[in-house]
Order: structure tokens, then C-alpha cells, then sequence
């Protein structure tokens, strides 16, 4: 990505970020990769003694050094603005690296599959208790059961309000959907916030 | 082959303030003269700084782990090298609304 110059006058650069959260292999690289400028990036991020491994099934074997690669994804929207996706770490181990991504994030996408629902909840709960405002998008793979999103609401338990859409991170437009129920949610959700700190959701 | 955090001297993090993910950092256009004595990565991010990038795509595109370029990027803003371009700060922990339908119609224009 190349920024123009900043000259006296112009508005300023900015750079914002949603999440892309979900268990392992529910599609959070595929979902970058479909809407992303850039084919999904990889950078490595440090561990302590924090683990060793990667949230990916395409053959990274386990490694020697600590490091864990994170995806990133990014989408201009003018020469001002640009979008980054960051898919988490879905092993709990790197739950260290969310606080860090979901600073100052816009909101988070939280995929689903219906075949393994269970695997959304520490997401869910994550978000729900940080108080970032989140989208549930239920990936509908080849041969997935159809499920009606009022019944997954249900199922997660969700907060009166927080939108669940049926989706094909695959496609483009699917993706690019959930982003913007997702940003519409946020406006719509900050309206109802209490302050500008709120880190509660509103009462449902 | 030189382990990543030979290069900062076993350091894990940048004197002072560290870099966010997504802040936007670009050269000051001071000249180095002889304080870039350091190491050719200090060289590599701040030529790939005379346009602004954010922290996040220097990382990935000079393939250094994020940790090694954040407290190399600190080596260089101490040097008054390299600064944080100024971007909008979000309200609170979020993006203020002018932001948000920025984003949405940049999406839907997508």
C-alpha cells in the first residue's frame, strides 16, 4: 500500500480494522482472501513460551522457532482510507494477541459453521465481554445443513440484536455483505451506547 | 542466515511508545547521516518509509516478524528518522461515526 504524501491541508490518513474471528478452520483465511486487494498476508508475531503453531491446516508443520503467523488482509477504500481484516489466532493459546487486535478495532466478524457451533463460542464470548460489537456470519459449506439464523441466534445465545447472516466467505460478495451488516450495526449499535467508553453492551 | 532478534540485540520491544498494528508511519525526511550505523534492515524500512505505510505492511513486506520491526522503527523514530503520520483517533476504544460511514460507503461502493 502506498499512501499519498500528507500535505498541509488534506485530510488525514486512515487506517481502521475489523476482526475475523471463528474456530479453527471455519473459513477466516478464506473470508480474507475473497475480499482482500492482496492475497492474504502472513507476518509473524513473536511467542514467549506461549506455544508453538499455527492456526492452519495447509501443511505448516509445526515449527522450532515460537512465532505465530497471522493473517492479514486489506481493502482501500480511497486514498485516505484503508481497511485491514485480521483473522485471530484461533487456538486459544494466542488469546494474548486478540487484546491487541481488537484495540481499537471497528467490529468483529464471527464465523460460524452450523456442524460446530460450539467452536464460536469462545469468540463470542470474547466480544461479548470486551464489549466490541460483532456480526455472527454462518458459513454455509457444501452440504451444511440449511439452518434459519433466527434458530442459530438461539443456539449461540445471542444479545437481542446482533445480526446473524448466512454466508459464502468464498465469494466476494458475500463477504463484502457481511462487512457491510457489520458496519451498519456498529452506527446502529453506537447510537444505544451510553458513552463514548461504553464497554457494556446495551441492555438486551 | 541471521536470527531475526540478533538484529535488535535481543530487544522485544521499542524504547517509549509501541507501534500500532495499523498506524501509518512515514520518514521525516531528515537525512541519516551517520546514525544509520545500525543495520541494513534500519536502511530497508527507512528507504520502504519515504512513502507512508503502516506497520503492518512494512512487517510484511520486508518479511521481518513484527516485534523486530517495531523496535527497529523505534531505533528510527529516536533518531527523528521515521514518525507516526497522524491519523483520526477513535473515540473511546472505536472509530468515531465520520469513520464508520466512510467505511460503509467505501464498501458498498466496492
Amino acid at each position: 500500500m502506498v499512501f499519498g504524501r500528507s500535505e498541509p491541508g488534506e485530510p488525514p490518513l486512515v487506517t481502521t480494522k475489523i476482526l475475523i474471528a471463528g474456530g479453527f478452520g471455519v473459513g477466516k483465511t478464506t473470508m480474507v482472501g475473497s475480499i482482500s486487494e492482496i492475497r492474504p498476508l502472513r507476518t509473524e508475531e513473536p511467542l514467549t513460551d506461549r506455544g508453538v503453531g499455527v492456526d492452519d491446516v495447509s501443511g505448516v508443520e509445526r515449527k522450532s522457532t515460537t512465532t505465530v503467523a497471522m493473517d492479514f488482509g486489506r481493502i482501500t477504500l480511497t486514498d485516505r482510507l484503508v481497511l485491514y481484516l485480521f483473522g485471530t489466532p484461533g487456538q486459544e493459546r494466542f488469546w494474548f494477541m486478540w487484546d491487541e487486535l481488537a484495540l481499537g478495532a471497528l467490529g468483529a466478524v464471527v464465523i460460524a459453521d452450523t456442524r460446530r457451533l460450539t467452536d464460536s463460542f469462545p469468540s463470542i464470548d470474547y466480544f461479548e465481554r470486551r464489549g466490541t460489537p460483532f456480526v455472527v456470519a454462518v458459513n454455509c459449506f457444501d452440504g451444511a445443513e440449511r439452518h434459519r439464523a433466527e434458530d442459530i441466534a438461539i443456539a449461540l445465545d445471542l444479545d437481542p440484536g446482533v445480526p446473524v447472516l448466512l454466508c459464502d466467505v468464498r465469494q466476494r460478495e458475500s463477504s463484502k455483505e457481511v462487512l457491510i451488516s457489520l458496519v451498519e450495526h456498529v452506527l446502529s449499535w453506537s447510537e444505544t451506547e451510553p458513552g463514548p467508553a461504553g464497554a457494556a453492551a446495551p441492555a438486551g | 542466515m541471521v536470527r531475526p532478534y540478533a538484529m535488535v540485540r535481543g530487544r522485544t520491544r521499542p524504547r517509549g511508545e509501541s507501534f500500532d498494528l495499523i498506524s501509518v508511519v512515514a520518514a521525516t525526511g531528515e537525512r541519516p547521516g551517520d546514525r544509520l550505523r545500525y543495520s541494513p534492515e534500519h536502511a530497508r524500512i527507512l528507504r520502504r518509509c519515504a512513502n507512508p505505510v503502516s506497520v503492518v505492511d512494512l512487517a510484511s513486506e520486508i518479511a521481518l516478524p513484527l516485534g523486530v520491526v517495531r523496535v527497529l522503527l523505534g531505533d528510527l523514530r529516536d533518531q527523528g528518522l521515521v514518525a507516526v503520520v497522524a491519523t483520526i483517533q477513535p473515540v473511546g476504544d472505536r472509530p468515531n461515526r465520520g469513520v464508520l460511514r466512510e467505511v460503509l460507503n467505501g464498501l458498498r461502493a466496492l
